[in-house]
């Protein structure tokens, strides 16, 4: 790897880090499309400095890119606070008229008689050119991410309760207005020491990415700060070093010579999308994937327990409980089943060893009938809490419990049933729980039911078995 | 010369102005909506966004002709739309953050295809797609009926008729949904639909324009003119042609102002924008309602007029104490809190002749006194009414009849009359004037 590989690669990692810290806080605050406004409104102040010095005097133009960032933020607040328009549109206005000044005075520059012939490497400003970033730019780009750093390390605490909870930290008695500039001045130097690597219009992209991919995987401030620093410059020097050949043998791996001839600064950036598009994918907590695989678990467990649960209430009130043969049919009348749903169901229970398949229907094991109790305990207390707690109609419960009865955790069906057992509304006759408060729309009552022995509690079985094949044949 | 040559010398000219006004109009009217569904950035992100639709429409055609290109910005458009929309309603991304992740991913991506596939011999150029050049596009012209009109303002005739056309087939939905998208829904309106269709417009208008105002200076045509017909009207009939004229205005100040030196250096679509910016400046100040110096100036009037009134009642209390007393200038301002509103205030009596200086202090006049007159008899008719008809305790009604004196008119002042009946003296016993 060449020297100058070496620095592009040390300018875009460093750079990548600094937008990641500082847009952590951007993006927490909802505020991710400012690092868009202040590198489009930093191209007339940059302009403007370098017009009015007359040289390509970088520190002068920085700062004149930092003011105009600064001067269009302060722009946007009064305006989406004074002159009846909403926060975006006031942004979108002053990004593009202030870009539109900018190009005014581009081209007066590059008109000019005396500037025109210095002007060259500021028509770059649009994409950046990542790959001409000298020594002078990596020390920017690293002094600028350290003092970053270091505002962020001493401002910890106040920032972050500003970005949580701004009327919280007013009310502690923080300087907000001070904080909101320090953090907006923080943002707006990165993303102006940024434009001269991948350009106005992907600086911000490289504000936004990192750190909305570090908020899939973190729920903790400090971490996520870390994450999206880690990201940005996995993104910076992943994008340097498939654009810059000559640190491998094209021969070793041809396809990575095809990378070679792109532009950096787009590069780089679609690199943290690639990380991004992971992210939202594979993500533990918040990633697609995630989120798809437990609510399809968890609708798996609700069908599941419905099923135990109507099992149970259909052969409940039958001499031999437990004990029934349960046929699908039976089964087709208690819920809005869909017969390919209900078969599919059968099948899980039983390889789940809930439920043993007879001969003529299926018939609870030991574990399986435990489970049928639990839920139907947890249905049945909800309604009984619903009844006495809430003043509810003994025939309105049914469905409101039916929706919550999953989600109930144990603790707190005990913590019911001892207020139940307190109040003296805890059914004398229940056990192991209490009966329906509500008729059940369908129950077996008049069909058959086989004796078993052991495990679950059996009384005396007196239908024969041919009444529950007979039922299976209607 | 004639009337065809008194605003621009020449056709060049006229035709600049022509294809600047087309796109100005095309953009407002349309981006008035956006502005009015809190959608202007979405307007900032098609235009980034749709161009690796344009290089994937080049390639697979191989013609960079408009019909080609806009329907790949129309595609475009669409998955854009798709794509912020799902990572939004994904709950996972802040709407923000996604919309800044999904136009910057997307336009690098554009700028790396055109790196990929045009190699160098750039026909497809990233810079004349984010700048444009309006100077320059009246040099490709076509023929129609014998007429040579640049390509440019075919296309974005065709635009802005696409744009009307929308805009009044779709008149109904789009005020509905705008202002009331549950409503919409619930009438049957597909507000959603409504709103990828009026995404696909924006990324259409928005590729027609780029030719000649480039993509980021595209936002501020989208945006400003709406802006700014909305801080001049309420009513949505108005603000639409408000804003397709104010685009009209905008386009005719930039394209004058690039044919006056020292500017005719710059790119007229970089000056419309920034005349945009001067207008929308122009109207946040001066709108008739909402201008921030109007509002600023009617505040000042109300509390000038308030201040003048405490002045005068001020003059008639001590009057009705002290005939003889005279007060003087500093005792006068420090009675009305100082500031330069209460020199205003001293000012303005003086100059309406409603007291005037005498024996070393001011005083009184005839037709000051006549005023304050009327101030102190609404003021104790209304204390009158407080203690009569809401039983406030005497020592309660001081401050509010303070504060309403100024607002009981003629009329009012009569029907408080009547109400609190023949009385002749005011809570605190002071003597109601007739």
């Amino acid at each position: 790897m060449t020297t100058v590989t070496a620095t592009v690669l040390l300018g875009t990692t460093c750079l990548g880090a600094a937008a990641g810290l500082v847009g952590t806080w951007a993006v927490l605050r909802r505020r991710a499309l400012t690092g868009d406004l202040i590198s489009h409104a930093a191209l007339p102040g940059l302009c403007a400095a370098f017009w009015l010095s007359g040289e390509r005097n970088y520190a002068w133009m920085m700062c004149g890119a930092m003011v105009s960032g600064l001067l269009s933020v302060l722009l946007v607040t009064f305006l989406s606070r004074q002159a009846r328009i909403h926060h975006d549109a006031a942004l979108g206005i002053v990004l593009s008229v202030f870009f539109a000044l900018g190009i005014v005075f581009l081209s007066f520059i590059q008109r000019s008689a005396s500037l025109g012939d210095k002007s060259a490497g500021l028509l770059n400003f649009s994409l950046g050119q990542a790959a001409n970033l000298g020594s002078s730019d990596v020390l920017w780009i690293g002094g600028v991410g350290l003092a970053a750093l270091a505002i962020i390390l001493v401002c910890y605490k106040e920032f972050t309760a500003f970005s949580f909870d701004p009327e919280y930290a007013r009310a502690l008695g923080l300087p907000i207005l001070r904080l909101d500039l320090l953090m907006m001045g923080c943002l707006a130097a990165v993303a102006v020491v940024g434009i001269k690597g991948v350009g106005v219009l992907l600086s911000p992209a490289l504000l936004i990415i990192p750190a909305a991919t570090a908020r899939f995987w973190t729920e903790r401030l400090a971490v996520m700060l870390i994450l999206a620093a880690l990201f940005g410059a996995a993104a910076g020097g992943l994008g340097t070093l498939l654009t810059a050949g000559d640190w491998h043998a094209p021969a070793d791996w041809p396809w990575l010579a095809r990378f070679e001839r792109l532009p950096t600064g787009p590069v780089i950036v679609l690199a943290a999308a690639f990380g991004f598009g992971l992210s939202i994918l594979i993500a533990p907590q918040r990633g697609l994937l995630g989120q798809q695989w437990r609510q399809f678990s968890l609708r798996q467990r609700i069908a599941r327990e419905n099923l135990l649960r109507a099992l149970f209430e259909l052969q409940e009130n039958q001499p031999a409980t437990a004990n029934t043969y349960l046929s699908e049919e039976a089964l087709m009348a208690t819920r809005a089943w869909r017969p390919v749903d209900l078969r599919r169901l059968l099948r899980a229970a039983v390889a789940r060893r809930d439920l043993e398949p007879t001969g003529q229907g299926f018939r609870f094991s030991a574990q399986g009938w435990q489970n049928a109790v639990n839920i139907t305990r947890a249905h049945r207390l909800w309604e009984l809490y619903l009844i006495s707690g809430a003043n509810i109609a003994q025939d309105h419960v049914d469905r409101d419990a039916d929706g919550v009865e999953h989600l109930l955790p144990p603790e707190l069906l005990d913590e019911l049933e001892a207020d139940l057992r307190v109040a003296g509304r805890w059914p004398a006759d229940a056990a192991p729980l209490p009966h329906s408060p509500h008729e059940l729309s369908v129950t077996l009552s008049g069909l058959g039911s086989a004796p078993r022995a052991g495990e679950p509690p059996s009384r005396d079985s007196q239908l024969p078995a041919e009444a529950v094949a007979s039922r299976g044949e209607q | 010369m004639n009337g065809f040559s008194l605003l621009f010398q020449d056709a060049w000219q006229w035709w600049i102005f022509v294809v600047a006004a087309l796109t100005c109009v095309a953009c407002g009217t349309l981006g008035s909506f956006l502005v009015l569904r809190r959608m202007s950035l979405m307007g900032d992100a098609i235009s980034h966004a749709v161009l690796p639709g344009l290089v994937l429409a080049f390639v697979f055609t191989g013609s960079l002709h408009g019909g080609v290109m806009l329907a790949g910005a129309f595609v475009a458009g669409l998955i854009t739309t798709w794509l912020i929309q799902t990572l939004e309603r994904s709950g996972t991304v802040a709407a923000d953050a996604g919309m800044g992740v999904v136009f910057t991913s997307l336009f690098a991506l554009g700028v790396v295809l055109i790196a990929i596939f045009t190699q160098g011999k750039v026909d497809l150029d990233v810079d004349c797609v984010l700048q444009g050049s309006l100077s320059t596009i009246t040099i490709q012209t076509v023929s129609i009926l014998g007429w040579d009109i640049p390509r440019a303002a075919v296309t974005l005739g065709g635009a802005l008729l696409a744009n009307l056309a929308f805009i009044i087939l779709f008149w109904k939905e789009l005020q509905v949904s705008s202002f009331d998208a549950g409503f919409a829904a619930a009438l049957g309106l597909r507000p959603n639909v409504l709103h990828y269709l009026l995404m696909a417009m924006t990324a259409m208008t928005a590729v027609a324009a780029f030719e000649a105002v480039g993509s980021i200076l595209v936002i501020a045509m989208l945006i400003v003119p709406g802006a700014t017909a909305q801080l001049l009207t309420d009513r949505l009939k108005v603000l639409v042609p408000a804003a397709g004229l104010i685009g009209l205005l905008t386009a005719f100040c930039g394209v004058k102002l690039s044919l006056t030196p020292p500017f005719n250096q710059a790119e007229p679509a970089a000056l419309a924008a920034v005349c945009a910016g001067g207008i929308y400046a122009l109207t946040v100040l001066f709108a008739p309602h909402y201008g921030i110096a109007v509002r600023w100036w009617e505040r000042s009037a109300q509390a000038l007029r308030i201040l003048c009134e405490d002045l005068l009642a001020m003059f008639y209390r001590i009057e009705e104490l002290a005939p003889s007393k005279r007060i003087g200038t500093g005792e006068a301002l420090q009675a009305l809190g100082g500031g330069w509103l209460a020199w205003m205030a001293v000012w303005s009596l003086r100059r309406r002749n409603q007291i005037n200086f005498t024996e070393g202090g001011w005083q009184l006049t005839t037709t000051g006194r006549q005023s304050a007159k009327h101030l102190i008899r609404s003021h104790r008719l209304w204390e009158s009414w407080l203690v009569r008809y809401l039983g406030l305790p005497p020592d309660h009604v001081h401050a509010p009849a303070e504060r309403m004196e100024h607002f009981i008119g003629g009329q009012l002042a009569e029907q408080l009359r009547a109400e609190v009946g023949e009385l002749q003296q005011d809570p605190h016993g002071k003597a109601i004037p007739q």
